[in-house]
């Protein structure tokens, strides 16, 4: 029911060379996408930056319609700023019209690279959880802010919330549709009415889902417990990471992609 | 009140990589007045194809005839006043500051006067065995078995005419469990209603039910009457459930004494049954 509409934070099972990468690699070459994506600039570039992540998606073997699907959440904010963009940036106006005039070519342009920044930004971030399964990440990421830790950073707290969290989406989520399967069952409705008794129809849902929770937390503290899980201090793992020929393929593949294109938006 | 279903299939999440078909091409009907017990391991689709006969849940394909109103039509308040269904675990869905209000929940959507509210909450509560005082306690600070038995009651408020069960009884010792099927049965032969009941305890299933539906991966394998399911061992066997106990020792206990009849399912029914083979012996 409501679990279809999700897709941010879900696995997606798959044999690609990007599934096999280690998830340190993925996690660092996101990273400078992100970076790169708003360093270009020009049309070309843009345009190359899409097909190659159109290319990565394609690799991956994630249907294209998964990927799609996660923008749908977040088109509400890329609509917004590509709004305010078009009418608060200075320069000539398209037109001399009274609705136009306010719209510049400036602006428009401007709207269009942001939401093409943003769209291509949250897909090259979902296929890393498409392609990662959560524990993985998390190891990744506890990986990266080790050297952190020096300095105070709760490398592995961090990441053992992190990974309790998406642990728990899925099971949060499942937890919520029975529950409100239950209450529709005596008779609750969450589909009619205005804003308020819409917003207060969902108590009989949320009340229990605080309850499961915390009762889940208490379990799940137990548990760990009854396992000595002692923190972060001297412990060992089943699967250390490593990096592979696939990594540096990858990397060198991606590095040198983005060099050139760099290069050619600067030079 | 009767529930047909004809032809249905149900997929979960299709178009998807998590696709996966719960119920294939199901034909079933039951009729007025009927105590059916469900039975099945797990993910052979009992759980899916409930949630069916109150509109929880629309067919994929074919349809669903509560009475002769189709559940994937406009009127679910109806529909759901109708079908009353106590999920698996009820007392996960308790969530007012007192008993009373959680009752009354349901009730809060029909036009009732605050003293008719109050008879029907009374009246549930008396059903489910529980006392008085209890209402304005918060259903929190109940045993299990108490939270249990009240929403079982936030169900039976709305007088369904058709009462679903997941697994009632799952998680209590077996006085819970005694005293639940106890009010369950009396509901059933007081009422009229049509009681389906979806159990892993086949013993419970033979003591109480009339009528079985054995669910194997979507699919219904058997339905018959309670005994004539349970006499066919092997093919429940070979779909990963047994028959009661008691049904083991008879058959092995016939292989003795063939005179003995092996055709008995319920403890109860299975002295009866040596106490007149002992008799005839005896003359």
């Amino acid at each position: 029911m409501i679990n279809s509409n999700i897709t941010i934070g879900q696995y997606i099972p798959g044999e690609s060379i990007i599934h096999k990468a280690d998830p340190r690699t993925k996690i660092i070459l996101s990273i400078v996408f992100m970076v790169v994506i708003f360093l270009v600039n020009s049309f070309w570039t843009f345009t190359a930056m899409a097909l190659f992540v159109l290319l990565t998606v394609i690799v991956s073997g994630v249907p294209m319609k998964y990927t799609l699907r996660g923008l749908k959440p977040i088109m509400f904010i890329i609509i917004f700023t590509a709004v305010i963009n078009i009418f608060t940036t200075g320069g000539t106006p398209i037109s001399e019209k009274v609705p136009f005039r306010y719209i510049t070519w400036e602006g428009l342009i401007l709207a269009l690279k942001l939401a093409a920044r943003l769209a291509l930004v949250i897909i090259s971030g979902s296929l890393l959880t498409f392609t990662t399964t959560p524990i993985l990440l998390t190891d990744g990421i506890e990986k990266l802010l080790s050297p952190f830790r020096r300095i105070g950073v709760p490398a592995h707290e961090l990441a053992m919330m992190m990974s309790i969290a998406l642990r728990f989406i899925p099971t949060l989520l499942e937890e919520t549709d029975k529950i409100m399967k239950a209450q529709a069952a005596r008779g609750a409705d969450f589909d009619t009415g205005n804003l308020v008794q819409r917003a207060k129809s969902f108590v009989p849902v949320l009340v229990p889902l605080f309850v499961s929770a915390f009762r889940r937390a208490d379990e799940l503290a137990t548990a760990m417990e009854a396992r000595c899980y002692r923190g972060g201090k001297g412990r060992t793992r089943l699967r250390d990471l490593e990096f592979t020929s696939v990594d540096t393929k990858i990397a060198i593949v991606t590095v040198t992609f983005f060099t050139v294109l760099l290069l050619l938006e600067y030079l | 009140m009767s529930i047909i279903a004809e032809n249905l299939s149900y997929t979960y999440m299709p178009g998807t990589p998590f696709e996966r078909v719960a119920l294939r091409n199901i034909n079933l009907e039951i009729e007025d007045g009927e105590f059916v017990g469900i039975i099945g391991h797990t993910g052979s689709g009992k759980s899916t194809l409930i949630q069916h006969f109150n509109g929880l849940l629309r067919p994929t394909e074919g349809r669903v005839l509560i009475n002769g109103m189709d559940t994937a039509g406009k009127d679910l308040k109806e529909l759901r006043r109708l079908v009353g269904i106590v999920f698996q675990y009820p007392e996960h869905q308790l969530f007012e500051e007192t008993v009373y209000k959680d009752i009354a929940f349901g009730l809060r959507r029909q036009e009732l006067t605050e003293e008719q509210t109050r008879e029907e909450v009374l009246k549930a509560v008396k059903t489910v065995g529980l006392n008085e005082d209890i209402l304005e306690k918060s259903p929190f600070e109940l045993s299990g078995g108490q939270k249990r038995r009240v929403a079982i009651a936030g169900v039976l408020v709305m007088k369904p005419s058709i009462l679903i069960l997941d697994e009632p009884t799952a998680g209590l010792d077996p006085r819970g469990r005694d005293e639940i099927f106890g009010f369950i049965t009396e509901i059933h032969r007081t009422m009229g209603i049509t009681v389906i009941l979806v159990s892993h305890s086949m013993e419970d299933i033979a003591r109480l039910v009339d009528r079985v539906i054995v669910m194997n991966d979507g699919t219904i394998e058997m339905d018959g009457r309670t005994g004539d399911v349970f006499s066919d061992i092997e093919k429940l066997e070979s779909i990963g459930l047994s028959a009661p106990q008691v049904a083991y020792l008879m058959k092995k206990l016939k292989a003795v004494f063939p005179d003995i009849n092996d055709r008995v399912y319920t403890v109860s029914a299975a002295r009866d049954e040596l106490l007149k083979h002992l008799k005839r012996k005896g003359a």
